[in-house]
């Protein structure tokens, strides 16, 4: 069975229709990449898929592993498995990271009927993982993503795929802000999270994150639809042409 | 699960999400309704008093009568019928002094129930309650164990016999009789509360706590609670307070006095969860509480710490008078309101010492269709040379039906002192919902997240026996204010 099948697709916000239109699949395994100009859409296909309030499905259908998640409210996908890495993410004064971190554990165990983490256990395994993503103990003692620079924060989101082993993840931009080698740390992070168990979708603008996080497919949005199709090499065509030449063939 | 946490449990189930609102069944003894001269007179007879406490309450009651209910407060309040209220009930089976294996099963039953259990052994190590069961006392555990170190914990009731000399000298020494309407009101007809004596350099051995239940019917709760800390001592206080789920709203018009003496340090804490009432606002006490501490000798330090979920009105100010040289007043607040609750709460700082310095943490979170202020005056008087204070005040709001508000009041009459005041007001915001949504949190969750996070400054006072108790108190408040 398909992990994610994206039907036909067609979203909008208030009143405009931001998605006119997407087709997609992606298997358990897959890396699939989206590359687009600014504004065509790429934010709001990751909020529409996670289920985010006030971005309305008015057509088409969004399956993962087989069942519509359409009526299902944001908390409930992320729990039945879907993650979504943040282009920006979110400051949370006072709350605790670690205290975050197992909640959100928690309720994805809760939700497969296994038992909450012990606590002990639980901050080794942070540690472990945060380590090998170049977050610092001191980052994890303080407020979530408070005071964070742009690049902690994106590692901080890999950090919370690691522990959350969803199985179907949306990376939006993760490498924007990642410095030369925080960007081969996170990517190596993320390789690491490849495999059966899950399928990925990789939002960016560069060539450079997809030399690292080598993708299986690459799609190119314009204008709230995929108009292009390719392997890796559509990702250097677009480094070396930019979209317009694409966007005008389409 | 534990017996205990099974029957609150099934309490809960029983009576939706205040699971502190069960009734008793005991046989009572009460006063007849109303309140006049007699009735206070049946009062200070129940507890044996001698005639000086007698004529204090009397002469309270003549001021009372010549007073008014206050209204400057933001707070709706129907009128109250003093005349239709029980000002004394008491278990009949807690008429004279008890030991612990005396106590009314019954009683013993309810404080576990509440999570409160009374026999020692059970107890949380290092901590002595004295149960108050609407008027009355119905025990006092590690007496003897604090008697050792010369600590004197027991009901005021009994205070006024066995150590009349302090009861004399310091009731009404703080918080004098006529300082408001209801401190005249409790002055009249108090009946019961804690009484806590610290010798000259002692560190009081455990934790000191007062559990405050109220159980009969349109019966008025008047504690009375008087701490004394001599010279170079130390203690830690707790109260807490529930109340069973009626459809009537109750009063409860407490006073509470401390004295902390040169070099002693008093840390007083209470977690109130009185019955807030109904989402519509049906029932709930009103709580209409006078507290202050005075800061008589140099170097002395009161800490108020508050986390105020209950009550369908809260009126409360706890407060500090710094007269001793570079004394220190604390005050920390949590106050959480939902439904239809409202609560206006906050402090007065009063410098009279130089060098006296004060901090003011007030976190306020609205829900529902509440309305929440916070009032606090700071007052610098021309001798408190180089006084300081410093006041944060945060309001967070969850959904868009309630009002949150700070009303400060500074008066600087001493041009050295420095007096900083900081105010914010937020909102969980929809990016904040969605990211921890995002992360399986469903929106309940998320809320209490993030306004534990919000109230972590204030939590982190409480005695940590507490604070994860206060913790879940404020999840539980907040259900059913998403969505
Ligand atoms: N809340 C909103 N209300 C109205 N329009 C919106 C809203 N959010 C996004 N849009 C519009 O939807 C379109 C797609 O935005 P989106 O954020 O999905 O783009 P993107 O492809 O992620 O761009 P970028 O590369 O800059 O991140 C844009 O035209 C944007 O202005
Ligand atoms: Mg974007």
């Amino acid at each position: 069975m398909n992990l994610l099948e994206i039907k036909n697709l067609k979203a909008k916000i208030g009143d405009k229709e931001i998605l006119h239109g997407i087709d997609l699949t992606i298997n358990r395994g897959e890396v699939h990449a989206i590359m687009g100009p600014n504004g065509s859409g790429k934010s709001t296909l990751s909020y529409v898929l996670s289920g985010r309030d006030g971005y309305e499905v008015t057509d088409g259908e969004i399956l993962l592993d087989g069942e519509s998640v359409l009526d299902m409210e944001a908390d409930e996908r992320a729990r039945a498995g879907m993650f979504l890495a943040f282009q920006y993410p979110v400051e949370l004064p006072g709350v605790g990271g670690m205290s975050f971190l197992r909640a959100a554990v928690n309720a994805r165990l809760r939700e497969k009927g296994e038992d909450e983490v012990d606590q002990l256990a639980f901050v080794k395994m942070v540690r472990a993982k945060a380590k090998a993503l170049g977050v610092d103990d001191e980052m994890l003692k303080r407020a979530v993503n408070v005071g964070f620079s742009g690049g902690e924060k994106k590692r901080y989101e890999i950090l919370q795929m690691a522990l959350l082993e969803p199985t179907m993840a949306v990376l939006d931009e993760t490498d924007s802000g990642l410095d030369v080698d925080a960007l081969r740390i996170v990517s190596e992070g993320v390789n690491a999270l490849r495999g059966e168990a899950r399928g990925m979708l990789v939002i960016t603008h560069y060539q450079r994150l997809l030399s690292h996080i080598v993708p299986d497919y690459v799609h190119i949005l314009a204008g709230g639809r995929i108009i292009k199709s390719g392997d890796k090499d559509l990702a250097l065509e677009v480094e070396n042409n930019g979209y317009a030449g694409l966007i005008d063939a389409a | 699960m534990g017996a205990t946490e099974e029957t609150i449990a099934a309490v809960e189930e029983a009576t939706g999400q205040y699971k502190y609102g069960f009734v008793t069944d005991v046989e009572t003894e009460k006063a007849p309704k109303g309140l006049n001269e007699d009735i206070i007179r049946f009062i200070s007879a129940k507890k044996n008093e001698p005639e000086w406490m007698l004529e204090w309450r009397l002469k309270a009651y003549a001021k009372w009568l010549t007073m008014e209910s206050p209204d400057w407060a933001k707070l709706d309040i129907p009128e109250i019928d003093y005349q239709d209220i029980y000002y004394y009930a008491a278990p009949k089976s807690a008429e004279g002094p008890k030991s612990l294996d005396e106590v009314d099963p019954e009683l013993l039953a309810t404080y576990e129930k509440l999570g409160i259990p009374l026999n020692e052994q059970k107890m949380l190590a290092g901590v002595a309650v004295d149960a108050v069961f609407d008027s009355v006392s119905v025990a006092t555990t590690f007496r003897e164990e604090l008697a050792k170190s010369g600590v004197i914990f027991c009901p005021i009731s009994e205070a006024v016999h066995s150590h009349p000399e302090l009861v004399k000298k310091y009731i009404g020494s703080v918080v004098p009789v006529a300082d408001n309407y209801f401190s005249a009101l409790n002055s009249a007809v108090f009946t019961d509360g804690s009484f806590v004596y610290i010798p000259k350099g002692v560190r009081c051995p455990m934790e000191l706590s007062t559990y405050f239940r109220i159980n009969e019917k349109n019966t008025g709760q008047f504690e009375r609670t008087l701490i004394i800390a001599e010279d170079a001592s130390y203690v830690s206080y707790l109260e807490g307070c529930t109340a069973p789920q009626r459809d009537e709203n109750q009063l409860h018009a407490a006073v509470v006095e401390l004295v902390a003496m040169e070099d002693a340090e008093i840390k007083y804490s209470t977690v109130q969860n009185w019955y807030p009432g109904d989402a519509d606002g049906k029932g709930g006490i009103y709580n209409f509480v006078t507290k202050r501490g005075a800061c008589r000798g140099d170097r002395s330090k009161i800490a108020w710490t508050q986390v105020e979920t209950g009550s369908a009105v809260t009126w409360k100010y706890p407060s500090c008078i710094l007269q001793g040289k570079d004394s220190v007043g604390e005050f920390y607040s949590v106050a959480v309101t939902n439904g239809a609750q409202q609560a206006d709460t906050g402090t007065k700082m009063i410098h009279l010492g130089e060098g006296s310095r004060s901090t003011i943490i007030s976190k306020g979170i609205s829900a529902g269709k509440s309305n929440n202020t916070y009032r606090g005056l700071v007052q610098v008087m021309p001798k408190a040379e180089n006084a300081r204070n410093f006041t944060q005040c945060d309001s967070l709001l969850v959904g868009d039906k309630c009002g949150a508000h700070t009303v400060p009041y500074i008066v600087s009459r001493n041009p050295s002192g420095k007096i900083e005041h900081e105010a914010t007001t937020s909102r969980i915001s929809e990016d904040q919902m969605f990211y921890c949504r995002q992360r399986g949190l469903d929106e309940e969750e998320t809320v209490s997240l993030i306004v534990n996070g919000f109230c972590r400054e204030v939590m982190k006072e409480l005695p940590m026996e507490f604070a994860v108790e206060a913790q879940k108190l404020i999840g539980i408040s907040l259900e059913g204010s998403v969505g």
